[in-house]
């Protein structure tokens, strides 16, 4: 398909949604690619971290003693493909005792209430 | 003799270190590792739970899975004793059996 078809086509609201801790299983990196990916169809692209995923934009992560690569810098990118409509729970960062200041890229924090309503927007929504 | 316990799941998304803790005997040692380092965090809402459990099991936490993360190893709950990788492999020499709780 040629970058033509997509001009002027449909643009959807896309959500992703972390729900998962890094490090422990594939899924947060996986979710990552496939946003990045989704940043070269000019789709209208949102980001929802909530339960563990709100441990995916920590500051302050060094995975170098357990043998793995630090994505977390990756999320600090976004912006510059026009993805920066990022969205975090509060309610999952208090859970965990986390506040905004924990993490390392600019986010809104909404309620569980306002996150179920934002949901309820999209055309697609991506979980893992 | 004691059991040592491993955790390595995250206690906001599985049951694990519920059953775990369910079942250890007093005294018995509890490593948390991987996403179970999560549980050893202050101002959870696990925390107090946590600071309970310590009064009747060794609670330890793997610093180099806390600093994977990002979280501060100065920043855990009272009563939780840091281990390195040393320590998790003297500690498994030192018990009894070792019950990784997958």
């Amino acid at each position: 398909m040629s970058e033509e078809d997509f001009d002027g086509g449909v643009v959807k609201k896309f959500m992703y949604v972390n729900r998962k801790a890094p490090y422990g299983t594939i899924y947060a990196l996986e979710v990552l690619e496939m946003v990045l990916i989704s940043a070269a169809f000019d789709q209208d692209v949102h980001l929802a971290f909530l339960d563990d995923g709100v441990f995916q934009i920590k500051k302050g992560q060094t995975p170098a003693n357990i043998g793995v690569k630090n994505f977390s810098p990756t999320f600090r990118a976004l912006e510059g493909y026009d993805i920066e409509k990022l969205f975090v729970e509060k309610e999952s960062l208090e859970e965990r005792g986390l506040t905004e200041a924990d993490l390392l890229v600019p986010v809104e924090v909404i309620s569980r209430a306002d996150m179920g309503k934002l949901m309820a927007e999209m055309d697609v929504i991506l979980t893992a | 003799m004691s059991i040592l316990h491993t955790v390595n799941k995250s206690p906001f998304e599985r049951v694990n270190l519920d059953s775990c803790l369910g079942h250890a005997q007093d005294g018995d040692l509890v490593l948390l590792i991987e996403d179970g380092v999560f549980a050893a965090l202050n101002g959870t809402s696990l925390a107090g739970r946590i600071a309970t459990e310590a009064k009747r099991l060794k609670l330890y936490v793997l610093t180099a899975d806390l600093e994977a993360r990002g979280l501060d190893p100065a920043n855990v709950v009272a009563g939780v004793e840091k281990a390195d990788y040393g320590t998790y492999v003297d500690l498994a020499a030192e018990a009894s059996a070792v019950h990784a709780w997958l």
